[in-house]
């Protein structure tokens, strides 16, 4: 058994270093000097590589699977690191059917983003509580993050559409909200670089405080900048809390997870900010003469297309199967429940974003924008519901 | 109506753009589809003549118009979205826990969020998905829904019903992807021809004009799709009707037989086992995971037996029952029987079902008993006679104890924290005493009391929590979403593309549309102008 779990864990790590390298080989088609021939080279090798690397992360998801018996979707670091497969998965489907490299370039990165976020969460085999006993579990979970990777893949094109595209010579509206999203990708990365360095300090913490009536204790792993509410510190020789969680935030361990954000936000301010200095421009500004060739109709097109294969694969993982199961599990198939009104949420979004496309014409820029909203959606349930609103998916 | 008639003979009815035959434009009706300011046509709706863009002058026509337009729809799905994001900031009031403070959103939401918690109850969003505003959206996006699908639906079908091969240069010109050959010789024309019928197109021709089309049944896909939407709006307001659904809550006790609520006591549910199974701690798999949380919860089932009423109803006889099933309702697999289905909802755990109290002398040290008593918590007696001749009188019993602002009272009406008070009546004529007791707890009211009264013992059992659910209204559920989904796929994995030929002189004009997946379509002229003369199509579209 155990061996079982030790070849899952390198598989993943596998995938992880050959996507790795299978972007170097999509960033050296976009070389301008590059003959197309040899363009034509590396972009097969990228593909290819990124196919061994799925391959590899199959292996992990099967492996896992034989060893824990359920399969591997039911806590944060399974479902994202699943997330991050369906989007390499889906990266590759809209590679064969467009041809072109520069996706792959943006996909993988953000597929290992989501992979290493992945890896900081629980990463033990857990047992499955009832309500989590069913087929249901992953014929739902595994078909929403299929529609959300493809809808992914839509925020994908659009962020290189709008990287191409938007005016960077003088600064404006626009280049700010561009820098935002591509400051948020930053946040992702000073999560797992935070997160590794203190695990590998071994920093720990305990507080006590009370939830729900109860009092509980949670176990600290970066430096408290914010605290439980009315919590006390327990472990000594470390620092005391700067100030308190608000008591709002409802979610299991929602202080933790709080502080983690701080310092996820703060790292990835660090390091976006050496990025600047050291390029001397806005970093849009600095990637945009790398794509001059792409073709911005094109990326539109992409942006597009992926949420029209996107949005019923979406509906019928996270609106219908979910229902079905919630019947047969909770007796109801609809409850109000967080994570059930953000999938909503995202459902009516992408149709106001089908709507407002095909009706009133919002192509290209407007359009990008709108699938950078969306995903910026998904993330949200994905991440901020387990964060602040409490709820039946207690994921992590 | 004034109907207009195109210089290719065709008569359009009033308000079309581009005529329904060759696709001239109409020229006073440019304006309509913002043609009059674009090069190319606006092939959305084909042109046809819808009526909210004809008609103005009635109240019915500016109810339509208001209805039938995409703003006003997309404005009605942002709204709804905002709204229903709203009501995830706090817990609706059906979430708020059961360990609260006070279950009363009066004060749960004040106490426990503030000043934003308050007004947040008051503005009623602790209910929000059930305001009636809410509601109301839901019910001005199902209107729009329906208005506006038939405000395209019916002229798109008749536009592209009498749509004719042979189209005016003007319309062909103005499409996205255009081109002109000057010289094309006749077997290239055939070459394109069966060009496209390999590319599954259909080939329609009139005076060697071609059109070749395909996927036509895709555009019908928003409207498949809309209709699914409206079952599904429609069983919602089914199921807020009593006939169509029952929702009921039952707890039985273990080895207990109650009636089950909801069935007009036609059925009658046994608890003859509950079971609760935790996650092995020495499981090698997951005993990481379960140091880290602690116990898991593996399995609760009520093995249950279900029987029903045979005998005549006479009201306080005895029900003649008669077993109809017996199974394991466990959570994801609930049992049903006629049209009932029960669900493993919860439990509750040490249940008390019976305490014996033992009365002896307050300052005894020993404790020694001068008599006892088992009182049966389901049914608590009103008065105890003890054999020494004391008189035991329950003057208050709370079956589930909790002090709520100095005044005790019971939080449920099931015994999970079972307290008394007492009136103690020695024999012969000393005063009675009152006394209070319960688990833990032992309190004396005058603090003078000669006698005390202790628990001596006590059995617990489980209580299992079920749901009693009749849903006629899941069958119109399934119906609709799978309608929706049927639609959705119709329109979006299918695209309807038409490619147009027309002879001109020598050579041959080539214009294409497609309403979705540009690139499909210039892929599959590249393929069928392969080994032509014929030139590809140019992108004309226009990048803001
Ligand atoms: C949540 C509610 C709704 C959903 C999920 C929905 C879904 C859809 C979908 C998936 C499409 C196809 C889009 C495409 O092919 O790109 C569509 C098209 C359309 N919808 Fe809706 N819709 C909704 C509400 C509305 C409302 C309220 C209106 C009325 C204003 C409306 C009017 C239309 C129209 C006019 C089309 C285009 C039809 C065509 O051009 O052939 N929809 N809808």
């Amino acid at each position: 058994m155990g061996s079982l779990i030790e070849i899952s864990s390198t598989m993943l790590y596998t995938a992880f270093v050959i996507y790795l390298i299978a972007t170097f080989f999509f960033g050296a088609t976009i070389r301008q000097k590059n003959k197309p021939a040899r363009k034509g080279i590396s972009g097969k090798i990228g593909i290819t590589l990124t196919i061994v690397g799925f391959l590899a992360q199959i292996v992990y998801f099967i492996t896992r699977w034989i060893a824990s018996g359920h399969a591997p979707v039911s806590n944060m670091f399974e479902f994202v690191t699943f997330f991050g497969m369906c989007l390499v998965f889906a990266f590759i489907i809209m590679y064969f059917i467009y041809r072109i490299n520069i996706l792959g370039l943006f996909a993988l990165p953000i597929a290992m983003i989501l992979i290493a976020y992945a890896s900081m969460f629980p990463t033990e085999i857990a047992p499955l509580v009832p309500s989590l006993q069913s087929h249901w579990l992953y014929i739902h979970v595994t078909t929403v993050a299929l529609g959300q990777a493809i809808l992914a893949v839509s925020f994908v094109a659009a962020l290189i559409y709008l990287i191409r595209q938007i005016d960077q010579t003088v600064r404006s509206k626009r280049t700010t909200w561009l820098e935002l999203i591509i400051f948020g990708l930053f946040v992702f990365i000073g999560f797992s670089v935070i997160s590794t360095a203190f695990n590998l300090s071994g920093y720990s913490a305990e507080f006590e405080y009370s939830f729900e009536g109860q009092t509980v204790t949670t176990d600290y792993h970066l430096p408290p900048i914010a605290g439980p509410n009315e919590g006390e510190l327990l472990t000594g020789g470390r620092m005391e809390p700067l100030f308190d969680a608000p008591g709002w935030m409802q979610g299991v361990d929602a202080a933790r997870k709080f502080n983690t954000l701080i310092w996820s936000v703060l790292t990835g301010l660090v390091i976006y900010g050496l990025t600047r200095l050291i390029l001397r421009k806005r970093i849009g500004a600095a990637i945009q003469p790398f794509l001059k060739k792409a073709k911005p109709d094109l990326l539109d097109e992409i942006s597009y297309r992926a949420v029209a294969i996107g949005f019923p694969i979406f509906t019928l993982g996270g609106l219908v199967f979910a229902a079905i199961w919630a019947q047969i599990a909770w007796d109801r198939f609809w409850g109000w429940d967080p994570k059930e009104v953000w999938a909503l949420v995202t459902w009516f979004f992408y149709a106001a974003f089908l709507h407002l496309r095909l009706s009133r014409g919002w192509h290209g820029e407007k359009s990008a924008w709108l699938a950078a909203g969306g995903f910026a959606i998904i993330l949200f349930n994905l991440i901020a519901v387990n964060l602040i609103l409490a709820g039946l998916h207690s994921y992590a | 109506m004034n109907k207009i008639k195109c210089e290719c003979g065709h008569v359009n009815p009033e308000g079309t753009v581009l005529c329904e035959a060759c696709g001239k434009p109409v020229e006073q009706n440019q304006h309509i589809d913002g043609n009059d300011k674009r090069k190319l046509l606006n092939m959305r709706y084909d042109g046809s003549a819808r009526r909210s863009q004809t008609y103005n002058k009635s109240i019915v026509d500016k109810i339509w118009n208001f209805f039938s337009s995409v703003k006003v729809g997309v404005w009605l799905i942002v709204l709804a979205l905002i709204a229903s994001g709203i009501g995830t900031i706090f817990p609706q009031e059906q979430y708020i826990p059961a360990n609260a403070v006070s279950r009363d959103p009066a004060i749960y939401y004040e106490d426990q969020y503030g000043i934003l918690g308050q007004i947040y109850y008051q503005l009623g969003f602790h209910n929000l998905y059930s305001s009636w505003w809410y509601l109301l959206l839901i019910a001005l996006i199902g209107i729009s829904l329906v208005i506006c699908s038939l405000d395209r639906f019916v002229p798109l079908y008749k536009a592209l019903k009498r749509q004719r091969p042979r189209r005016h240069t003007q319309f062909l010109k103005r499409q996205r992807l255009f081109s002109e050959t000057d010289h094309v010789k006749d077997d290239d024309k055939a070459k394109l021809v069966s060009g496209l019928k390999r590319k599954r197109y259909k080939i329609y021709e009139e005076n060697g004009h071609i059109m070749a089309e395909k996927g036509r049944f895709s555009r019908w896909g928003p409207y498949v799709n809309h209709i699914g939407l409206i079952i599904i709006l429609v069983a919602a307001l089914l199921r807020m009707t009593p006939f169509m659904y029952l929702d009921e809550y039952v707890w039985v006790r273990e080895g207990e037989q109650t009636v089950i609520p909801g069935t007009d006591g036609e059925y009658y549910i046994e608890n003859k086992d509950f079971i609760l199974e935790t996650y092995d701690k020495n499981d090698e798999r997951f005993q990481e995971a379960i140091e880290q949380q602690g116990m898991v919860e593996k399995n609760f089932q009520t093995n249950a037996v279900i029987y029903k009423e045979t005998g005549e109803d006479v009201a306080g006889a005895e029900p003649e029952l008669e077993k109809i099933t017996e199974d394991e309702i466990r959570m994801n697999q609930p049992l049903k029987f006629d049209k009932y289905t029960l669900y493993q909802s919860g439990y509750q755990q040490n249940e008390f079902q019976n305490m014996t109290f033992k009365l002896h002398e307050t300052g005894d040290p020993d404790e020694e008993a001068l008599g006892s008593f088992t009182i049966d918590l389901t049914d608590p007696k009103d008065e105890y006679r003890l054999d020494n001749g004391f008189r035991v009188v329950i003057s208050q019993y709370y079956p589930d104890y909790e002090l709520n602002e100095g005044e005790p009272r019971s939080k449920t009406n099931y015994p999970r924290n079972p307290a008394f008070v007492f009136t103690v009546h020695p024999p012969g004529d000393e005063e009675p005493e009152m006394s209070f007791a319960g688990i833990g707890k032992n309190v004396d009211a005058t603090g003078e009391n000669d006698y005390k009264l202790g628990i001596q013992d006590f059995e617990t059992r489980f209580a299992s929590g079920l749901t009693v659910r009749v849903d006629y209204t899941l069958p119109f559920f399934i119906i609709g979403a799978a309608i929706f989904l049927l639609g959705v796929i119709q329109g979006m994995y299918w695209q309807h593309r038409r490619i147009w030929l027309h002879p001109k002189a020598e050579g041959i004009m080539m214009a294409a549309h497609t309403n979705k997946n540009w690139f499909g379509l210039k892929k599959d002229i590249e393929h069928i102008i392969e080994d032509t003369s014929v030139k590809m199509v140019d992108d004309q579209q226009e990048i803001e």
